[in-house]
């Protein structure tokens, strides 16, 4: 495999790969499901248990 | 600390961590009797002291059992030495930055020919990892012990491994600075400690990524809060980062010297792979982290959008680690790495906004705090110099306008308009937040002390960038500046001179931003001591008469 071969493999399938990974997580961000469990999480800091 | 007797938990740690000080204590000696290299002997003998401060420590604190922090609920102490750590180094490492910034305004009042440890090209790295490592370094692990707790509910994994790491990152501070003082350098930016030192910070900071998932791992929430995937980020990161950076072949066992593994543009680009994930990961990360424990604690409030955090966090991280690039335009690496650098570094653009605004509205329905707490707006403050500097860093990126800032005072601009605003700040209002809570007092000292610092270092900020900004644009265009003949219009000493008034004006502004940290110092020293300055209420925060 010589210096071209990698860099346009990079460039090309690179582009896919990071936009997958973005699809990906914006559903999981976004999935309804997940909605009760994240508005907890963000009242987490605000949890008095000081110990 | 009430002495408690009973069963002794985690005998084991009890022992093996101060042994591994003591191993080491040997063979610190060892280096030193054995070396003919002066500076390896002075070094050796450094972290020798600093070994021997450490054990101090573990023998003053375990003479009389162990302490009751250690048996509790959650380890508290280990972060109020944290919390003064960082005070210190801090305070020292901007110190220092006053001191190069005079040298650089008054060359011949503080240039000493005779004592080279004085020089401007030693102080300069002994800023730089003084602010960055030593007073960002102790925040991060101080904030990071007491927010994994918090949100895991559990207590800090390993026993006496906490203090190991404690400890073992003040030696490697003293090492490195001292070292940069007698002239052991590596010449990489921010990664100038020599290999010996390296190898110490491994150690360290593998202990301190085991302690981090450890206390993950005890924990009795099902969810990991958004803050410890920033400081579990940052931790995993700045570990890749350093060992790859750092592959060096020492000349010998004794000896200071060592050489990259890499070489030519292959080394320029592994240093600013490195370099620019420092920011991205221990600048940016880290704080970030901060950001989302200690704005919405304070502020009474939930996380603004927690689904934009995750999106905030993972965009952030991957995108990052490709932008190193931009810091090496125009040079020997291939035009296409370059625009690569260029254009996730626009990218970033989106992720950073998108967290700034998470910061930012995690208040809303609470903007009126602003007005009567000043330890919460410094932290909103310096989410809109995050939101600044991470305009300003996407737009220096682009070739074009890089062509122009490159190498002038705009970097330097940029660079404490993060540093100074960013995580200065964010650090400040973290401390002046666990400060009371971890000392267990009502209150600050003082809120019109905050205040006071809040006001001098926000108009020291403003010098210092502005002073940068004119000074640094002033300095790309004279030295692109051609005359009729196309010969160019001035010579370099020119530029210099040219300079002269805003680095006296960018001095001032380091000296007020000083200042207001030996006010915060104060302040601390007093609330810990658990006084309240007379005449101020005693709320926490004023209450207002209901609308
Ligand atoms: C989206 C975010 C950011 C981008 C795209 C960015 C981009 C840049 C660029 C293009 C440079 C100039 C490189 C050169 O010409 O040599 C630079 C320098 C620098 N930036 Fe940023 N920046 C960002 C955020 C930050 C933040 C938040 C901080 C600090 C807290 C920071 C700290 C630095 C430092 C320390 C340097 C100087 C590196 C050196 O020693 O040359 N940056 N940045
Ligand atoms: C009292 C406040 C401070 C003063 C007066 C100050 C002053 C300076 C000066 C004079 C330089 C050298 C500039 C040059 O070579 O032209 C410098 C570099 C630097 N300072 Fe500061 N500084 C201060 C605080 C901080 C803080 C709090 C941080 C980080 C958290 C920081 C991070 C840096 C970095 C990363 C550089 C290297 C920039 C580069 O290479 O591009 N400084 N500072």
């Amino acid at each position: 495999m010589d210096y071209d071969t990698l860099a346009t493999f990079s460039r090309s399938w690179g582009t896919v790969y990071l936009m997958l990974v973005f699809f990906a997580l914006c559903a999981y961000a976004l999935w309804p499901r997940n909605r009760d469990k994240f508005d907890r999480a963000s009242r987490m800091p605000l949890d008095e248990d000081d110990r | 600390m009430q002495p408690v007797t009973g069963p002794r938990q985690a005998q084991f740690d009890l022992f093996v961590v101060p042994a591994i000080f003591v191993i080491f204590l040997f063979l610190g000696f060892a280096v030193a009797a054995q070396t003919h290299d002066p500076l390896m002997a002075i070094q050796a003998w450094t972290f020798m002291a600093g070994i021997g401060i450490a054990l101090a420590f573990f023998v003053k604190r375990y003479s009389e059992g162990v302490p009751a922090d250690d048996t509790g609920a959650y380890a508290n102490d280990i972060i109020k030495a944290g919390v003064i750590a960082s005070m210190f180094w801090g305070i020292a490492g901007m110190l220092v930055g006053v001191v190069i910034a005079l040298q650089l305004s008054f060359p011949h009042l503080f240039y000493f020919p005779d004592i080279p440890e004085s020089s401007f090209g030693r102080l300069r790295p002994l800023h730089t990892s003084a602010v960055i490592f030593a007073f960002g370094g102790n925040v991060l692990i101080a904030t990071s012990f007491y927010v994994v707790q918090r949100t895991s509910k559990a207590r800090l994994a390993g026993g006496l491994w906490p203090w190991f790491v404690f400890w073992g990152y003040q030696i490697f501070i003293l090492v490195a600075g001292t070292g940069y003082l007698i002239g052991v350098t590596q010449s990489r930016e921010y990664a100038e400690p020599e290999w010996y030192a390296d190898l110490w910070l491994t150690l360290v900071w593998v202990a301190y990524l085991l302690v981090f998932l450890g206390t993950l791992w005890k924990r009795k929430e099902p969810h990991i809060y958004v803050a410890n995937w920033f400081y579990l980020a940052f931790i995993v990161t700045i570990a890749m980062l350093h060992i790859v950076n750092n592959l060096a072949m020492p000349v010998s066992w004794l000896g200071i010297k060592s050489y990259s593994l890499f070489a030519g543009v292959q080394d320029a680009l592994t240093q600013w792979w490195y370099g620019h994930n420092a920011v991205g990961f221990f600048l940016t990360a880290g704080f970030l982290a901060i950001m989302y424990y200690f704005i919405p604690k304070q502020a009474e409030r939930p996380v603004y959008s927690y689904r934009l955090s995750i999106i905030h966090f993972w965009s952030l991280i991957f995108i990052y680690i490709w932008a190193g690039p931009h810091h090496l335009h125009y040079t020997a690496l291939p035009v296409w790495a370059q625009t690569l650098g260029m254009t996730f570094s626009i990218r970033l653009w989106m992720p950073s906004w998108g967290g700034m605004i998470n910061g930012l509205m995690t208040l809303s329905g609470a903007w009126d705090k602003l007005r009567t707490d000043p330890v919460l707006r410094m932290l909103v403050v310096s989410v809109a110099f995050y939101g600044m500097s991470t305009f300003e860093g996407p737009v220096m990126s682009i070739k074009a306008v890089n062509a122009l800032s490159h190498y002038t005072d705009w970097t330097i601009g940029h660079v404490h308009s993060g540093a100074l605003g960013w995580v200065g700040f964010v650090s400040f209002g973290a401390l002046y937040c666990l400060t009371p809570w971890l000392w267990r007092r009502e209150r600050l000292y003082s809120l019109a002390l905050v205040e006071w610092h809040f006001w001098i270092a926000t108009i020291g900020i403003v010098f210092y960038i502005t002073a940068m900004w004119v000074s640094g644009i002033m300095q790309g265009l004279m030295w692109r500046a051609y005359n009729d003949f196309g010969f160019l219009e001035y010579s370099f000493v020119e530029t210099v001179e040219a300079m002269h008034p805003y680095y006296i004006i960018r001095a001032l502004g380091g000296l007020l931003y000083l200042s207001g940290a030996i006010i915060m110092a104060y302040n601390l020293y007093r609330t810990a001591r658990g006084d309240v300055r007379v005449g101020e209420p005693l709320a926490l925060k004023p209450q207002l008469a209901a609308a």
